[in-house]
């Protein structure tokens, strides 16, 4: 076998999605007993998400601790075996597939870890870390693999010279990119950001933020970008999935999403947000929820929100909510919701609230715009 | 006049890259006990070589006539019930100390490290079984368990390091295995993983070297631990079955026997066991420091 180490052709961006997510869910047994094993219960930690990226898209995955963006992110790349639902890769389901196949698809899919401290392995250096992706798939000889991590490190804007060094030597920022480096190369079609930058210092993620950015334009790279940050996600992605307890309940563009959130959720998550303008800041009223986010082993019956949703009880607590899951909507081009009062939200005081300004009406919401692969 | 600056170099970029090992040896080599621990140690083993060529006397050449004779220039440590030189002895005698220590702590890593690795890589029932003959073998003390194997397979040098390996195996399994379990889920490992590595290339490349630290520490210490228990046993009359071997714990019961007429012998067989033991010791603790930077002051 043979590989060639040059670029594969990564030019074909067109509309066709690069990445498919259907029904997916990936559920963790819990077990009781020390010899003979019962089951007595599963965490849902992902319980049926659909969800497709374009070739060259960026999506954002929001959310809070325990959603399930990161569990998602993972069962993408396979380090879950997905209970059910298909993950399709140019129109390859993942979802089933084992040993040498699922190694070579491994190759169209990296992974950038949040912790750029634990992701990097402190007995390697930098030179062995880059190259193992190269190793573990049998890329090029040696002596091309040096090349390779030398022109990998000279990308991500890391001086060649320094690939005799080992992680602990390097500042946060410095290993993120290392990690950035190691995930290109394979060069990969998608690239599953988990949570990248929530680990270092704001100054930094600029420069982190920034850098992906660049690779995207110069590789025509796709992204799933998951973080609980919803400013650094607008800021990123061209549409943003936004996910609670296992679901997702709101999926638009991100200036959609930004413009006229209609989940109750999306809108007090928004709420959290500050505004850059005191005066408005001062006036608004952010939605604080009340408790916590329930266990995904019993989640609630029907909208898993409704126990916390200021929606329902303004609704005066409508049975629906319990009764029945609501299954997402198209409500505008490309802006799914899942709630059965979507529209109860759209021109609410709380909407307008929370993102601090009137509200496009839905008639001259712009339709999607195609994505472009432009990324921040 | 003007002076001129210097240029400034950059000392960031002048210094070698080292590694962690590197980082553990410079931060080893400014603690003092592990210094002197390491010195005893050389000393130990430079003794234990040059044996031949440092002993006065042949360690086996006696005279009846000067039994229990005392401490003299001539005889340092005074000669034995056979008239031997008791300070020739000892220093012949640090030479079954380090065979037996040396061998018995790699026979039990080889062996422990392979059962560790086997049930900290592969888990599950293959795990939960070997850990259980572990457990067994722990609840059993350490010199009981050597005397029964000395005891069964008779007296003799490869028995006794039989017996000290078997001790030894049992703790190396466990150290191991723990590292290996709480590495599993690091996260350069799932990096790894997610990258499509085997199960091979996850424990051997990166789970092993990252468990090894405490490996070393821990052989360290177990050579303290093997040169108390060959005494321990030689002790105990375990010892080699040939009276001619010069070993520190057969030397140790034959002295206390004469303890009233020749007080003066216990003294360098004593002193020889005690000073290896710490050496081994202190370099232990030293390595334990100066490996997990987390420990540091």
């Amino acid at each position: 076998m043979t590989h060639s180490i040059t670029p594969q052709a990564a030019t074909a961006a067109g509309t066709s999605p690069l990445l498919e997510v259907e029904d997916l869910a990936v559920w963790f047994p819990i077990t009781e007993g020390v010899v003979f094993e019962r089951h007595t219960g599963d965490v849902r930690a992902v319980d049926g998400v659909s969800f497709s990226i374009r070739r060259g898209e960026t999506l954002g995955l929001v959310g809070e601790s325990g959603c399930g963006k990161s569990t998602t992110g993972r069962a993408i790349v396979r380090l879950y075996k997905p209970t059910r639902g298909a993950i399709r890769i140019d129109g390859t389901d993942l979802a089933g597939l084992e040993g040498v196949e699922l190694r070579n698809m491994r190759r169209r899919m990296q992974m950038v870890f949040q912790d750029p401290y634990a992701s990097l392995d402190p007995r390697m250096n930098v030179a062995s870390i880059v190259a193992e992706p190269l190793e573990i798939h049998g890329v090029g000889t040696g002596s091309e693999r040096r090349e390779r991590v030398g022109e990998l490190l000279s990308t991500v804007g890391l001086d060649p010279s320094h690939a005799v060094r080992y992680p602990h030597e390097f500042s946060g920022g410095q290993r993120q990119r290392i990690g950035v480096a190691r995930a290109l190369a394979l060069q990969p079609d998608l690239i599953v950001a988990d949570e990248p930058v929530s680990a270092l210092d704001v100054s930094i993620q600029a420069q982190i933020i920034n850098l992906l950015g660049r690779l995207q334009d110069s590789f025509g790279l796709t992204y799933l970008f998951i973080a609980h940050d919803l400013s650094v996600v607008r800021h990123v992605s061209d549409r943003i999935a936004v996910m609670y307890l296992g679901r997702i309940v709101e999926l638009a563009t991100a200036k959609e999403l930004h413009d006229r959130p209609l989940h109750p959720y999306t809108v007090a998550l928004l709420s959290a947000i500050p505004i850059p303008d005191p005066v408005r800041e001062v006036s608004r009223r952010r939605i604080i929820l009340q408790g916590d986010v329930p266990s995904p082993v019993n989640p609630p019956s029907g909208c898993h929100f409704h126990t916390r949703c200021w929606l329902r009880e303004r609704l005066g607590n409508p049975e629906q909510c319990v009764a029945e899951a609501p299954m997402p909507r198209d409500l505008a081009a490309g802006h799914q919701v899942a709630c059965h009062f979507a529209e109860k939200t759209d021109g609410s005081a709380e909407q307008v609230l929370s993102i601090g300004r009137p509200v496009p009406s839905a008639s001259t919401a712009p339709v999607a715009p195609p994505p472009t692969t432009a990324g921040a | 006049m003007t002076t001129r600056t210097p240029p400034v170099t950059l000392a960031v970029e002048a210094r070698a890259s080292r590694g962690l090992w590197g980082d553990a040896f410079s931060r080893l080599r400014r603690n003092k006990p592990a210094i002197v621990g390491m010195v005893c140690i050389v000393l130990f083993v430079f003794v234990a070589i040059t044996a031949p060529w440092l002993a006065p006397f042949d360690p086996n050449k006696g005279g009846l006539g000067k039994s229990f004779e005392a401490p003299s220039l001539a005889h340092l440590a005074g000669l034995d019930k056979l008239g031997r030189d008791e300070l020739s002895r000892v220093i012949f005698g640090a030479r079954i100390s380090l065979l037996v220590g040396v061998v018995s702590v790699t026979v039990g890593l080889l062996v422990g490290g392979v059962v560790g690795v086997l049930a900290g890589g592969l888990g599950g029932k293959v795990d939960m079984v070997l850990m259980r003959i572990v457990d067994v073998m722990l609840a059993i003390p350490g010199i009981l368990l050597a005397i029964g194997i000395v005891a069964w397979l008779g007296q003799g040098l490869v028995q006794i390091m039989l017996a000290v390996a078997v001790t030894n195996a049992p703790i190396f399994a466990r150290i191991l295995r723990g590292s290996l379990l709480a590495l599993r889920d690091a996260e350069f490992v799932t990096v790894a993983r997610s990258m499509g590595a085997d199960g091979r290339r996850l424990v051997l490349r990166h789970m092993l070297p990252n468990a090894l630290t405490a490996l070393i520490v821990a052989a360290t210490l177990a050579l303290a631990t093997a040169i108390i228990d060959v005494a321990g046993l030689g002790f105990l009359g375990l010892g080699p079955p040939d009276p001619r071997t010069a070993e520190w714990g057969t030397m140790l019961t034959d002295s206390t026997e004469a303890l009233r007429r020749a007080p003066h012998l216990i003294f360098a067989p004593g002193i020889a066991i005690v000073l290896s033991a710490i050496g081994f010791n202190l370099l232990g603790d030293g390595l334990r420091e100066s490996l997990d930077p987390r420990l540091k002051r």
